[in-house]
């Protein structure tokens, strides 16, 4: 076990230069540090300049998403045993402009997200002394992968449509959408069908796959967008062969 | 909103990629390599001309060539759109490759039916 | 109440790496979708052989005779070989992403991805032996 790790960390500093630089950091090698602990140290110890986000450090509030060794990972959850003897090179995430050293500015996927809707749609809300909407465990189950999504953006990192493609919706964007599409209790598919079939929307993805290889919590993006490209082809043939009764959304 | 046609193409690429998954390999191995190299017997002449016009060999022939066209059509414009950001020629690229499948598919209707 | 997609703003100070037109030459998975996806050329490829060969076949016997002659010709050989292999690759990678596709429930659990992939590759072999049959039996 060797005693110290290089980390080559990108640093852009907009206020000294518009060129980004990488600096490297020779921290103690402990087993059981994972990435942020050696960011943490590095910003206790060595410089307290280094600027990145992090939370939960459990893997649950997708904080901490960075590019290490070019793949997209969340920091917290990375051992730096994996990247020995290192250097390990740590950078802000892909696709994402970059505002300060390792923080990203993430606004195109918020407004990718609030685009699909992703709440319960109803065409009528149900009075309270009607009860709760009811769902069994079998209709859970429907919706369930594509619910534990925590928004760390690693997807669109690993996306290269999304790098090439601004206006790409994005994987997380679309499973979230097919996970309120998928749930008994929402009404919405049609509301949620203009952000996903038009411009930007899953015709743009080619299946590269990267996003649910990447995905810290098996959400399978890819899989949701498959599904939903399927679902739609079934439906504008439907439409044109039966194009009697108005379906439901 | 005018009826979109990225889902029929799309379909058509699905069913093309399936239908030349399961039978491209074979077909090609044995007319493209077993038998010209002599591995298998080639068949004779008017054996293999009654097996292919035969109503049901014209149809799959047909299916599987324009569908194998219409597949290389879809997936061939997205990749020289994203492997070549030819974003400017999207249209030139759509009209070329869906067109040639047309093209194809018009050729092959017309041998298949007068064989 | 809709929006269009949108750019980001231009923030003069925001730092954007762009993507390279050679992207996928930078790392082996982009590579190998590169490649997947260029086997459609090979499934056009051949597709339009076998038109030339039901064209050669519906031509008489001389015109099918110079047709197997040229599958004969060293650069046919070359042609089929490197097509047989990308359409390998084809066939593999559709069936193995199929499971991403198609999600069938029975009851509440969900029929698993291997099976779904299997029950593919079996198709395959089935109609592909079907074919070595009907070839050799005619």
């Amino acid at each position: 076990m060797p005693t110290n790790v290089t980390l080559d960390i990108f640093r852009y500093r907009p206020e000294d230069e518009l060129k980004p630089v990488f600096q490297s950091y020779e921290i103690p090698f402990r087993k059981d540090w994972v990435i942020l602990d050696a960011l943490n140290y590095i910003k206790d110890s060595l410089d307290g300049s280094l600027s990145y986000r992090w939370s939960c450090r459990m893997g649950v509030c997708g904080s901490c998403g960075m590019m290490v060794n070019g793949t997209p990972v969340l920091t917290c959850a990375t051992f730096l045993e994996k990247f020995l003897p290192g250097p390990i090179r740590v950078e802000p995430l892909k696709n994402f402009p970059v505002i300060r050293d390792l923080v990203i500015e993430m606004s195109d996927f918020m407004r990718k997200l609030k685009r699909v809707k992703p709440w319960i749609i109803r065409d009528e809300e149900k009075s309270l002394s009607e009860g709760e909407y009811l769902q069994t465990p079998t209709q859970l189950a429907d919706y369930k992968q594509y619910s534990m999504c925590i928004n760390c953006m690693l997807c669109y990192a690993a996306c290269p449509i999304y790098g090439l493609e601004p206006s790409f919706t994005g994987p997380a964007a679309i499973a979230l959408a097919q996970r309120y599409n998928f749930d008994n209790r929402d009404q919405g598919k049609k509301q949620r069908m203009e952000a996903l079939l038009q411009d930007g929307g899953i015709w743009e993805c080619t299946l590269v796959g990267e996003c649910s290889v990447v995905c810290p919590k098996g959400v399978d993006p890819a899989g949701a967008i498959q599904r939903y490209k399927v679902a739609s082809t079934t439906e504008w043939w439907k439409s044109l062969l039966m194009p009697w009764g108005s379906r439901e959304g | 909103m005018k009826k979109p046609m990225k889902p029929f193409w799309w379909g058509l690429f699905g069913a093309g990629g399936a239908i030349s998954a399961l039978f491209i390999p074979a077909l090609l191995f044995l007319n493209g390599l077993a038998i010209p190299l002599g591995w298998i017997e080639a068949p004779h002449y008017e054996a293999l001309l009654a097996l292919v016009k035969h109503p049901l060999t014209r149809l799959f022939i047909f299916a599987l060539i324009s569908l194998s066209l219409f597949h290389w059509a879809h997936r061939f414009r997205y990749t020289l759109y994203d492997g070549l950001q030819l974003k400017h020629l999207n249209e030139l690229v759509a009209v070329l490759c869906y067109g040639s499948a047309m093209v194809v598919t018009l050729v092959a209707g017309y041998t298949l039916w007068r064989i | 109440m809709t929006q269009n997609p949108h750019y980001t703003k231009h923030h003069p100070k925001w730092y954007r790496t762009g993507m390279p037109i050679f992207w996928w030459m930078h790392k082996w998975v982009h590579m190998k979708f590169i490649l997947r996806e260029l086997t459609s050329v090979a499934v056009a490829f051949y597709a339009v052989v076998l038109l030339f060969q039901v064209r050669a076949l519906s031509q008489g016997p001389e015109a099918y005779a110079s047709f197997l002659a040229w599958l004969k010709t060293p650069i046919a050989i070359v042609l089929h070989a490197i097509a047989f292999l990308f359409v390998i690759f084809h066939s593999v990678s559709w069936f193995n992403l199929s499971p991403r596709a198609l999600v069938v429930r029975i009851g509440k659990k969900r029929i698993p991805d291997a099976v779904i992939a299997a029950s593919n590759y079996l198709a395959w072999v089935v109609f592909s032996a079907a074919m070595v049959w009907i070839m050799l039996t005619s």
